[in-house]
Formats: C-alpha cells, sequence, structure tokens
C-alpha cells in the first residue's frame, strides 16, 4: 500500500464543515417549487429508501394521508391500491435535501421550510411540524388530520412566510445554542426552543397583513407545541450533516436516518450508499393504554440531531428528560460523556452548561462506535405500529451495531485495509 | 373499576407523569393507569386506551388528572394512596461516576492515574497493556493466557518507555501501602519485594508485618519473568526502581527457580543495588547463606525473618566493585573434593557454566569451551602416579603457573588444607608462586585476584598464622571458608558487562498518590476504593465485540486522534 489517507485529517475537514455551517430560516416556500422530484405523483419519505410491501402503519398511513391530501385517491382504498399498484412513487427525503420527523412524508403541495447555509448557499428543507395527537407524521390520515394540514398549508404557511420575510433570516444555530443554555437537547425536547421560535417570530407575525384571528390562530398553534421549531431545527442539522459529507477518506456518519422498517447510516468517505440494518423498537415511557407490544420499529429522520452532536448527545444539557433512561440526572451526563468517546469533536457553538460549557460531543467516528461496540444514543418518539394512532411513547434508542460494522467493512474494501 | 382523581394547578414535567405512571401501573392489581395534565390532546390519549373517566365537566387543562383502572376497588385505593410519594420520589442519585468504555478516556478522567490494572480475558490482555504502555502507564496485568512472546514484547515495550510492567499473571502488588490486585493490609516500612508469585509476596509480606516489619513496596514480575526467554526484565527493571528507592533498605526476592543465566544476571543486578538482598528461589539449594549483599533463604518465612531482622540494622551495606573484572574466568584448583563440590554449587548460581570435573562430571574435558572451570586435583585421574595435591603441590603450582599466563583468568582460587599429614608448609612453596603470577599479570597490564581458602586450626603443625599471613603476603586474598570464598569470586567477576538494558523507571511510579486505572475485575477497583485509593473503573468490552477482520482493520487503520 502507497499513500494512506490521513483519516484524522480527512474527519477534522468533515468535522469542521460540520459545525461551520450557518443555517439560517430564510422563509416557507412550496415543496414543489424547491424538490423537482416531488412532480409525478412522487412522495419523499423518512429513513433510507423502501417499497411499499415492507414499509410498517405510520409510513404507509402516512403515505395514503398524503395521496388523500394532494387529491390523488378519494378514499384511502384507492390510495392503497395505488401505492401498490406502484402508482405512486417513493424516495427517501435525504436525497433531495430535505428531512422529515417519523414518517417524514412530504408532498408536492405542503410547504416547508427554507434553511441556508449563508457561506455556502445550500439549502434543506423540512416540512411545517403539526404538533401532538393524531398527525400524519404518526401515520394518521382522518378527516381532522387532513383539516389540519390544510390549515397549516393554506392559512398558517403564508403567514410564517411573511412574517420571516419581514423579521429576516433566522439564525437556527444560535437558536439552538441557546435552547441548550435552557434545558433543550434540540429533539425530544424543543421546549425552550420553540418559545425562542415563537417570541422572534411573534412581533412580526402580528404585523404581517390580514385579520387578526387567523394570526392569533397560528400563534396559539405554534405555543401550544413544544416540537415546532424541530422541524426547521432538523433542516439547520441536514445542512450540517451534508456539508461533513463527501470528504475522501472521512470515517464520520454523515446520515443516521430511519424508515420504519431500516435503520440506515452514510458515511462521509463512503458516497452514497446506505448501510442498512432492521430499526428497533427504543426502550422508553409509554402514553396510558400502551405497551412495548403496541410500538413500531423506529422511524424518522430526525437522528438527523444525534448525527451533528445534538438530542441524546446533548442529553446532559437537557436533565428534565432524563428519566426516559433511567432516571437519575447523572444518567443524562453519563450518556453525553459516553457519546464523546465515540465522535471525532466538540462543538464549537453548541455547549453544556453542566458540563462546564464544554462542547456538545460531534461527529461520530465509525472506527469508535465498532472498535469500542458502543452505538450512538438516540432520543426519540414511538410510533404505535397501526396506521393512524400516533406517537405512544418516547425513549431511547441505539442503531444497530450491524451498520456500522458493514460500512467499516466497505470502507476497508474501498481504501484498501 | 376506573378510579380518577384530579388536582387543579399542578405542574409536572411530562416524563415525571410518565414515570410516575409507569409505577402505578407495576401496583398489584392495577391493571392500567393514566398519569397527565388534562389538555384536550392528553383526554383523547387516554380515550383510545379506555381510560377517560366519564365525568371531567369541571377540569381544565392545567389539571393534574389521575386515572386507574384495576382489578378491585381496593387495589385502586391503594395505588391512589402511593401518589404523593411516588410524585416526590426520585431515584438515589448515585455517585458513580462515568466508566469509560475506552482507555484513552480513562486516562482523560484521570490524568493522574500513573497505573492500569488489567484483568480482562488472556486473549485481550496484550493488547490492552501496549496500549497502556504506549500511553505512557505502568501495567499492573493480573490477566494469564498471554503467550510468552507477547509477554517479551510488552516487557521490551516497557524498557522502551522506562515504564514497570508487572505481570502476566500478577497476582499482587503493594505500592506506597496501596495493594492491587490480593494483597495483605500490611505496616509500611524499609522492605521492598519483589517477587513473580502473588501467595508467595503476599506470605513475606504478613510474616515481615507479624514480625513487626514493614513494606516499602511489593512488585510483582508474573510467573515466567526469569524464563530464559524473557530473561526477568521485569525483575531487573524492579531491583534498579528499589535501588533508587529511599524508603526502600532492604530487598526481598523470591522465584521459583530461574533459568541459570538468568540468576546469575539477577543476582548481580541485585548486588549492584548496594542493598541488602534477601534472595530465596524456591527448591534451588542456596549456595550459601551469605554471599556479599545477597542473603539466601531457605523458606519463605525465612526471608521474611531476614528481611525483618535486616532492616533493624542501621548499617550501610555497600560492596565495592571498585577490582571487579567482569567477563574474566575463573581457575578452582582444589585439593579438597568436598570443598570444591561446595564452592562449585554456589559459584554456579552466579557464574552460570563451570566445566568440572567434580561429581562425574566430565565437562572440564572440552577445552573447546573456554570458560570457567573448577577442577579438584585430589580425584583420580589427577593422583596417578603421583601423591595427593595436599602432600605434593607439584601439580597445584603448575596449575597456578599456567592459569596466570592465561590472558582471559581472573581469578584462581584454591584451597589449602593444614593439618596432620598434609603439607608441612604449603605457604612457602604456594606465596612465591602466587606473587609470580600476579607479577606476571600486571606486567601485561592485567589484574588477578587470587583467593585462597586456608582450612586449619591454631594447634595444626603448620602455623596457621604464619600460613595465612603469608599466602596474604603473597597478594592472595586468605579467607576461611567457601562461602567468604565465592563472596570475593563473584564480587569480582559476576556483574554483567554494561548496563540493564531499558530505561530506568521514575520513581514516582511508586510514590503516592496512587491512582489507578482498572479494566476488568471490578473487585479490584472496590479493594481500591476501599483503600482510599483514586481508580476510575472501566466499561470494558472487547474490541470490536470479539470479531478478528473488523479488529485487524481498525489497527490497520490506526487508533483515531483528536
Amino acid at each position: 500500500m502507497s499513500e494512506r489517507i490521513d483519516i484524522d485529517a480527512a474527519n477534522r475537514t468533515a468535522v469542521d464543515r460540520m459545525t461551520a455551517t450557518r443555517p439560517m430560516l430564510m422563509g416557507v416556500e412550496k415543496a414543489a417549487d424547491l424538490i423537482p422530484a416531488l412532480r409525478d405523483r412522487r412522495l419523499l419519505h423518512a429513513g433510507p429508501p423502501i417499497a411499499w410491501a415492507q414499509m410498517t402503519g405510520p409510513l404507509r398511513g402516512a403515505i395514503l394521508g398524503a395521496a388523500l391530501f394532494e387529491g390523488w385517491a378519494s378514499d384511502e382504498a384507492a390510495a392503497a391500491t395505488m401505492a401498490e399498484r406502484g402508482d405512486i412513487a417513493f424516495e427517501p427525503c435525504h436525497h433531495h435535501a430535505t428531512v422529515g420527523p417519523m414518517a417524514g412524508v412530504v408532498s408536492a403541495s405542503m410547504s416547508v421550510y427554507v434553511v441556508e447555509d449563508s457561506a455556502s448557499g445550500k439549502r434543506a428543507f423540512s416540512t411545517l411540524n403539526e404538533g401532538y395527537g393524531k398527525v400524519l407524521r404518526y401515520g394518521a390520515f382522518s378527516a381532522e388530520v387532513l383539516d389540519r394540514l390544510r390549515w397549516m398549508n393554506g392559512t398558517m404557511a403564508p403567514l410564517l412566510a411573511e412574517a420571516i420575510r419581514e423579521g429576516g433570516a433566522l439564525d437556527i444555530r444560535a437558536l439552538i445554542a441557546e435552547a441548550l443554555q435552557m434545558g433543550d437537547e434540540g429533539h425530544n425536547r424543543n421546549k425552550a426552543g420553540s418559545l425562542l421560535f415563537l417570541k422572534t417570530l411573534a412581533p412580526h407575525l402580528l404585523s404581517a397583513s390580514g385579520h387578526l384571528k387567523p394570526k392569533a390562530e397560528v400563534l396559539e398553534f405554534l405555543g401550544g407545541n413544544a416540537l415546532s421549531v424541530l422541524n426547521p431545527i432538523m433542516a439547520a442539522c441536514k445542512l450540517m450533516a451534508d456539508a461533513a459529507h463527501g470528504v475522501e477518506g472521512s470515517t464520520i456518519v454523515s446520515t443516521m436516518a430511519r424508515n420504519g422498517t431500516e435503520f440506515g447510516i452514510r458515511v462521509s468517505g463512503l458516497g452514497d450508499r446506505w448501510f442498512t440494518a432492521p430499526s428497533s423498537v427504543p426502550d422508553g415511557l409509554y402514553f396510558p393504554g400502551f405497551g412495548p407490544a403496541d410500538a413500531n420499529p423506529d422511524i424518522g429522520d430526525s437522528t438527523i440531531t444525534e448525527t451533528v452532536g445534538i438530542g441524546a448527545f446533548a442529553m446532559a444539557a437537557a436533565p428534565a428528560i432524563v428519566s426516559f433512561i433511567g432516571g437519575a440526572p447523572e444518567d443524562a451526563t453519563r450518556a453525553t460523556l459516553e457519546m464523546y468517546e465515540i465522535t471525532a469533536g466538540e462543538h464549537p457553538h453548541f455547549t453544556i452548561p453542566a458540563l462546564g460549557f464544554r462542547g456538545t460531543p460531534v461527529g461520530i467516528d465509525l472506527r469508535r462506535v465498532v472498535e469500542l461496540g458502543v452505538s450512538p444514543r438516540v432520543n426519540t418518539g414511538i410510533a404505535h405500529r397501526q396506521a393512524g394512532v400516533g406517537q405512544i411513547g418516547a425513549g431511547l434508542v441505539r442503531p444497530p451495531l450491524k451498520v456500522f460494522e458493514d460500512a467499516l467493512l466497505a470502507y476497508a474494501e474501498k481504501y484498501g485495509y | 373499576m376506573l378510579r380518577s382523581v384530579i388536582r387543579p394547578g399542578v405542574y409536572y414535567d411530562s416524563v415525571v407523569l410518565m414515570r410516575v405512571q409507569r409505577s402505578l401501573a407495576a401496583l398489584p392489581d392495577v391493571l392500567d393507569a393514566g398519569v397527565v395534565m388534562a389538555t384536550p390532546a392528553n383526554r383523547e390519549i387516554l380515550a383510545a386506551g379506555s381510560l377517560l373517566p366519564e365525568d371531567l365537566a369541571n377540569s381544565r387543562a392545567d389539571d393534574l388528572l389521575i386515572v386507574i383502572r384495576a382489578a378491585s376497588a381496593a387495589a385502586a385505593e391503594y395505588a391512589l394512596s402511593q401518589l404523593d410519594e411516588l410524585l416526590r420520589a426520585r431515584r438515589t442519585a448515585s455517585a458513580e461516576s462515568y466508566r469509560p468504555h475506552a482507555l484513552t478516556t480513562a486516562i482523560g478522567e484521570l490524568p493522574d492515574a500513573r497505573w492500569v490494572m488489567i484483568s480482562v480475558p488472556g486473549e485481550h490482555a496484550a493488547a490492552l497493556a501496549r496500549q497502556a504502555l504506549d500511553e505512557g502507564k505502568n501495567v499492573f496485568l493480573y490477566s494469564d493466557n498471554v503467550t510468552l512472546t507477547e509477554e517479551l514484547e510488552l516487557k521490551q515495550l516497557a524498557g522502551e518507555r522506562g515504564l514497570l510492567m508487572m505481570g502476566p499473571d500478577c497476582g499482587t502488588a503493594i505500592l506506597s501501602g496501596v495493594g492491587f490486585g490480593f494483597a495483605n493490609r500490611v505496616r509500611r516500612g524499609g522492605i521492598g519485594l519483589i517477587g513473580a508469585s502473588g501467595t508467595g509476596l503476599q506470605a513475606i509480606a504478613s510474616r515481615i508485618h507479624e514480625l513487626g516489619g514493614g513494606l516499602s513496596h511489593a512488585l510483582g514480575t508474573g510467573g515466567r519473568d526469569l524464563h530464559q526467554e524473557i530473561g526477568g526484565l521485569t525483575a531487573l527493571a524492579a531491583l534498579d526502581l528499589l535501588s533508587r528507592d529511599e524508603e526502600t533498605r532492604v530487598i526481598v526476592l523470591v522465584s521459583k527457580p530461574p533459568a541459570p543465566g538468568i540468576a546469575t544476571r539477577v543476582l548481580a543486578a541485585a548486588r549492584r543495588t548496594g542493598k541488602p538482598v534477601v534472595v530465596h528461589f524456591l527448591g534451588q539449594p542456596r549456595p550459601e547463606r551469605r554471599v556479599g549483599t545477597l542473603h539466601f533463604a531457605t523458606s519463605l518465612a525465612e526471608a521474611a525473618e531476614i528481611a525483618a531482622g535486616l532492616a533493624e540494622q542501621t548499617e550501610p551495606a555497600g560492596a565495592s566493585f571498585a577490582k571487579s573484572s567482569p567477563g574474566a574466568l575463573l581457575r578452582g584448583l582444589f585439593s579438597g573434593g568436598t570443598l570444591a563440590a561446595e564452592a562449585l554449587l554456589g559459584l554456579r548460581v552466579f557464574l552460570r557454566t563451570i566445566a568440572s570435573n567434580v561429581g562425574h562430571d566430565a565437562s572440564y574435558r572440552d577445552t573447546s569451551q573456554n570458560g570457567h572451570r573448577l577442577l579438584d586435583l585430589g580425584d583420580d585421574e589427577f593422583t596417578v602416579g603421583r601423591p595427593h595435591p595436599m602432600i605434593d603441590l607439584t601439580l597445584l603450582r603448575e596449575r597456578i603457573r599456567a592459569a596466570a599466563t592465561e590472558s582471559s583468568v581472573g581469578v584462581v582460587l584454591l584451597d589449602v588444607v593444614l593439618g596432620d599429614g598434609a603439607h608441612a608448609d604449603p605457604a612457602s612453596e604456594l606465596a612465591p608462586e602466587i606473587a609470580a603470577g600476579k607479577a606476571l599479570a600486571a606486567s601485561q597490564g592485567r589484574a588477578l585476584e587470587v583467593v585462597v581458602i586456608v582450612i586449619g586450626t591454631e594447634g595444626d603443625p603448620q602455623d596457621l598464622a604464619r600460613q595465612v599471613a603469608e599466602l596474604g603476603g603473597s597478594g592472595a586474598t586468605v579467607v576461611r571458608s567457601v562461602g567468604e570464598a565465592i563472596e570475593r569470586v563473584t564480587a569480582v567477576l559476576a556483574v554483567p558487562t554494561g548496563e540493564r538494558s531499558g530505561r530506568p523507571v521514575p520513581i514516582e511510579a511508586l510514590r503516592p498518590p496512587v491512582a489507578v486505572i482498572n479494566v476488568g475485575l471490578e473487585s479490584f477497583h472496590d479493594s481500591l476504593v476501599a483503600q482510599g485509593a483514586a481508580t476510575l473503573q472501566m466499561d470494558w468490552k472487547p474490541p470490536a465485540g470479539g470479531n478478528r477482520r473488523l479488529t485487524e482493520i481498525l489497527a490497520k487503520m490506526g487508533a483515531p486522534r483528536r
């Protein structure tokens, strides 16, 4: 073997690009105008590529809901027939600069947040968050779900677009940094971040054109949803992760995503190949009346947060949600300390007060994960396995080690180790 | 049976409520439980689980709603009675700190640790020990099933780095009063132990304590350190280390019988410490009770007793090697067979190979190898056709003369046995011969030491005092026992040329505060904690889950650096 790649240098480059990315929320626009793939009855979904036959309940439900929302079918049965027949095409959000929580289904007429890196001009997209209960992202597609989607895209989206236009681009990296100081971890807990989001938008929403009542409804909707900022955060994380992708020789994980059937990762130095393995059921707490037997395997693109060093990686910043992993605040600290062992760097912008303002662990190094047998921690919501029921709990999940081992073998093959 | 309670105007984080709910649902005869803020979304969730009470007209979104479905009213009432306790309950915060998976992390967490204690399965132990040495840490390797090749590599690496590599298969050590592995609580004092076997060290340490003595340190080498292949690398490093340790006044060296060449090196190093060293090679006859600064014991208890006694003495035990001729050869010329046998037995421990005719050994006839030689000139083959050398000194004189002309010879050792029947005045013949030999050597720029063992009493006809005086006057060193002779001979010859190959281990390795990273047996960690030592337990797993292919790839890719 002649010239060996300096893996550490490659990883430093990848992590530096990731942390240097400064995602700004620029506006809200129609998905079809930004993502050409969405024309021709195509839908985006969370996680690695998947066919209808392999999909589990929540993703199927969300797809049926999107077909109804787009008016491609008049009822559930007709929509299901279309999907089975292959009349609807599916592609991962990740292939189109997009990320979506849970099922992550994006259709042409949905509005999406537009987040842009000021330096590179690259953009990423994410839908508007629907709140809790029966929602499309958990596979619900009843009339009430579709009505809410129509209100969000018809009433809220234009107001948000105008408010952002008026208020100017919103620095999501700064928002995340501030929220971490306020007890959020940016994935499962976005209480502070969502309020910061609301606080920033509120004056501009009020000064937007039109009647006061819809504006008040938008304010109430955003304020009542502690996850309202999750989607712009995810789009911001997607920009950071994509910036780290494609560095020759780098072993940094640049994507982690699940489609409800498989958990998939991509690696900076290994091109666009997905490494997948069956997704597991999260270990966590359940809503009244539900238990692990009701849970769908892990689903969603929201693992993009852990990929760039927040979420479960910043658990020490969010001791209030630590019960998901067992109880004491010390467990939150330990969770973050463990992630330092599998990451290549510490985030220069995202810091944790409880750890003396140490930067969050960032840049998952394939080598460390495989050697130590420590899979990244992920904080996540738990979806019911049946389409339409919705969220039934929240907890912790770890990707199967196999995806990292397979990626390491592929790396060895590609780079001659 | 559905029972519910509303608590108006209280706020708990939803995660706290979910935890309480899980605890309630786990109570006897409780079928399901809901503990939520009574928001519309939560009411829907309760309804979906058939947990929504019928009459909630007066509740608001900021009310806490508790619902129990139980097999009996009593079970539901009991569950509700536990509510306050559960809301208050916090898990006892564990004081346990984070347990790192990677050694590098552990070192970052406990940077003061100079030691890494390893007790993982043998197949993984060497790699871990190598990593610790690479990180500049001394190693206590408890694990066994490490190959001899790996052991040698580890000990050579430690030598290059100036680190102490205790083990593999090292059960015991005590550093500045802190016990590693299996160790007894022993008083601090001036005795330093070096031993291969864990229980051997424990037995000596305990006995020294019982005798009122105390330990500076106890260092383990592992059971194979004195094997030919390993060459006593750790024992030599430990001797060197204790020689520089001010607290250590007396050293005890205990081991199974070493390989012959290794014993030579180790004993020479033991003498070079300049401190009294009590040596006990289990099952190997001791050469003498004492040879210079070396004291030989015949049992673990005796080793402890000798050491405890020596530690009470105040006189310095320094030995001089000013006139030493390392690498020079011995010519032993005996008239007494038993004296020759005893000298051979003792000297072999120090000089390794000695060709001799003692005890039907014909090795001396092989003159192709020019090495040490010790002959019994009273043996039959030398007395054919001439009187015994106690009577006729001709042969002895010839041999002395021949030895003096050999440039490689550094010491001539002979015995003179006085008494009735023996030569009337041996000194009259031998003293001139000795003086001539020494003069010849001196003229060639060589030092020739002649050691004469004189056996006799002041009543003997030869006049003991005059014999001793005349022999001494010739330049010979006159001694009165084989033991003294061995001491003298080995002081001249048994110093290996050059220094130990490894870099010296800094004395700080032994000094407090003793801080240790423990990988493996948790009881070792607990024991260190109980002793008040700074210690960090690792949460270690076999690299890459024990997958060989992945481990190989990772090794080729190199350890990640921040």
